[in-house]
């Protein structure tokens, strides 16, 4: 039974970097406030063909976190196979700066962790990407932990973009699953990156589901317009929800 | 003579068939053991080392202590060595050869060489067999010869060969390995068979490198620690840094990373003999005194962050990119190492270029295909986006489109003309969106155009 004034202790070291807004106010209202920076966050795509989208949800909370700095990138070869590698133009496109990105590309998870942990040393970096492909036996409690650790020591926030992967135990501050959302039919302006971004765990608040939309000018997300169409989970092909094996 | 006549003066002579080859491998692997007494070891084929020892004979007791302790060495690894050592290579050449074990004095090149045959001054046997005709059969006597008739009879070619024997021209030797710029060396009276004591070993050398760098106001882009083994093996391992670096911490830390990625580790087997530590490359560098600009220092920690990502995983995977000069949206980005020097002059790389207006969608996909991946579509001709298409066997119909955004391919890069492209911006009953070109105008350029999907927007 932990004690309310140590889970208020907890709460106020954990948000000593302070938060980033998203910019959508309901999300940021259940977020007490934005997304923690110097924690963890993990963005899971919610099929395969969703990939690509949590990509950019996970490129557009670098931006929210970056504030301007270097944002590191760091790739599993088989990603880029499969999805098709990162485009700096596309980058440009959404409000990054092409020349502020270093992009590392390793073949492993064991060398993507490592590689993470090392960089989040460095407080010239804003972000750090890690993108993981699949349920790799060395993404465990422990090395999420260590992710942790080490961004609570220097701020510096790690994104774990995975895909292809079922949730598990973490230590992570959010979980993510994040879906595509469709624009409604006969819109004219289509086209913005537009997603569905489900909150399944937050460490300390609640959880929810937005449809949020980036604005590539002003670099912040926007709650989609009411009427926007909302993909029903269905039990059919493509929409298997992400199976949650053990309880974290 | 030939074989036969050779067997039959010694009954049960040992006949093996020569293998060039693979002397020419073994004396490589030679003049790399001999690098322990100089990093300036060259090849002589096909049967000889020409290593400059300028400055390092002291190290090993005097000259005459080097050739004997190099001779010895060699023989315990079961060689037979003949070596001497003079002033320019071409005399050392010829005594090594003809009078083994001479130390030439200084200077004294010319008179030493003189009661040599004339065969030791090395030059080609016909200009040899000629001068032994002319009744010149030794060195001294050639020497005597004025400049005029030597030139006249035999070409300026083979005076430039006695010049440089008599030591009146200088030339170098061109060394196996390239000359580092400074470097720091530790031997060990018993070679040492741990590898923490070789890292400790290596941390010294790194800080005595350092001050020897400092002193030249000096830091070193390449850096390389030799491991020279008793049994003979030697282990180089190299570290690269995006810009020069001294702080002996930072170049451990470099190693260490090396080290620890290695696929065949740094195995002592049974002990370093000597550790050297070489830097290459070495450029101006004064240490920037304590800055309070936050800026700079961020930029030096992700450059220290780059050095050892490179280090651990490859300089080739550590990337940043520049914006090129072209429409082509796969050459529109180029990756260049994180560690390559930017070019001086920032006017020669353009500017990063916006596609889309303010207001706009993007207009390029967050995720690019290296290879565009071929599609089945159904549209309408002739320039109507996609209705229907099939990507890895799944069908996507299409809910919205917008373009197209005509690229044509540079006609002055090609001799045969590449199909334009128009690309088109989709999004698919799910939600997904898609950048799909046709790669050729329907008419124009072809009958039958193929589509393509290049990338995928967030």
């Amino acid at each position: 039974m932990k004690s309310p004034a140590l889970n208020a202790a907890r709460f106020e070291e954990a948000a000593r970097y302070g938060r980033v807004p998203l910019g959508c106010a309901d999300a940021d209202a259940v977020l007490g406030g934005g997304m923690l920076r110097g924690a963890l966050h993990e963005i899971f795509a919610g099929d395969a063909g969703h990939a690509v989208p949590a990509s950019g949800f996970a490129a557009a909370l670098a931006l929210r976190f970056g504030g301007g700095k270097a944002l590191l990138w760091i790739r599993q070869d088989y990603a880029a196979l499969e999805h098709g590698a990162l485009s700096p133009t596309g980058l440009l496109e959404l409000g990054q700066d092409p020349a502020r990105l270093i992009e590392l590309r390793v073949s492993s998870p064991v060398d993507a962790l490592r590689a993470g942990c090392d960089a989040l040393a460095c407080k010239g970096l804003g972000a750090v990407v890690i993108e993981i492909v699949g349920n790799p036996r060395v993404l465990d409690l422990v090395a999420t932990r260590r992710l942790t650790l080490a961004a609570a020591q220097s701020g510096v926030t790690p994104l774990l973009l995975r895909e292809g992967a079922d949730p598990e135990p973490s230590s992570a501050e959010t979980r993510w699953i994040v879906r595509t959302a469709p624009w409604p039919r006969g819109a004219e302006d289509w086209g913005a990156p537009r997603v569905q971004a489900n909150l399944v765990r937050h460490r300390h608040g609640n959880t929810g589901q937005w449809v949020m939309e980036w604005s590539c000018d002003e670099g912040i997300f926007r709650a989609a317009p009411a009427g926007a169409v909302v993909p029903a989970l269905s039990g059919g092909r493509a929409e298997t929800p992400a199976r949650i094996r053990r309880v974290a | 003579m030939p074989l036969a006549d050779a067997r039959a003066r010694i009954p049960g002579l040992h006949v093996f068939p020569a293998d060039e080859g693979g002397d020419a491998k073994l004396l490589v692997r030679i003049a790399q053991w001999c690098e322990r007494f100089t990093p300036l070891a060259a090849l002589d084929p096909p049967h000889g080392l020409m290593l400059d020892v300028t400055g390092a004979a002291h190290l090993f007791g005097g000259e005459a202590a080097l050739i004997a302790l190099a001779v010895k060495l060699l023989a315990g690894m079961g060689f037979e060595t003949q070596a001497a050592i003079a002033g320019t290579a071409a005399a050392a050449r010829a005594f090594a050869r003809f009078v083994p074990g001479t130390i030439v004095p200084p200077g004294r090149e010319a008179q030493a060489l003189a009661p040599l045959p004339v065969e030791a001054l090395g030059l080609e046997p016909e200009t040899t067999a000629t001068l032994r005709r002319a009744g010149l059969k030794t060195a001294g006597q050639v020497a005597r010869r004025t400049r005029a008739e030597l030139t006249a009879r035999f070409g300026a070619v083979m005076q430039a060969e006695l010049d440089h024997a008599f030591g009146l021209i200088e030339r170098p030797i061109a060394p196996l390995s390239p000359a580092p710029d400074f470097l720091a060396e530790q031997r060990f009276a018993e070679p040492i068979t741990s590898l923490d004591v070789a890292l400790d070993t290596v941390k010294a050398l790194a800080a005595s490198l350092s001050s020897l760098l400092s002193r030249h106001g000096q830091g070193a882009r390449a850096l390389e620690a030799v491991f020279f083994r008793a049994d003979g093996e030697v282990r180089r391992i190299a570290v690269e840094t995006g810009g020069p670096v001294r702080d002996p911490e930072v170049v451990l830390r470099l190693f260490r990373e090396k080290m620890d990625a290695l696929a065949d580790p740094l195995d002592p087997g049974f002990g370093f003999d000597v550790i050297r530590l070489c830097a290459h490359r070495t450029e101006r560098f004064e240490e920037s005194g304590a800055s309070f600009e936050s800026g700079v220092h961020a930029e030096t920690e992700i450059a220290f962050l780059v050095d050892r990502m490179a280090a651990r995983f490859g300089a080739d995977n550590v990337v940043t990119f520049a914006a090129c000069d072209t429409h082509i949206p796969e050459a529109a980005a180029a990756a260049l190492s994180a560690q390559a020097k930017k070019p001086a002059a920032a006017a020669t790389i353009p500017d990063w270029v916006r596609r889309r207006e303010p207001g706009e969608a993007p207009r390029r996909p967050l995720r690019m295909f290296a290879r565009p991946q071929p599609i089945d579509v159904v549209a309408e001709i002739p320039e109507g986006p996609p209705l229907r298409f099939r990507w890895r066997g799944v069908l996507h119909a299409t809910r919205h489109a917008e373009g197209p955004e005509r690229i044509a391919m540079e006609w002055w890069r090609h001799e045969t003309r590449r199909p334009t492209r128009d690309y088109f911006r989709l999004e698919d009953e799910e939600g997904r969106r898609f950048w799909i070109y046709r790669d050729g105008l329907y008419g124009r350029e072809t009958q039958s155009p193929r589509w393509y999907l290049h990338g995928l927007f967030a």
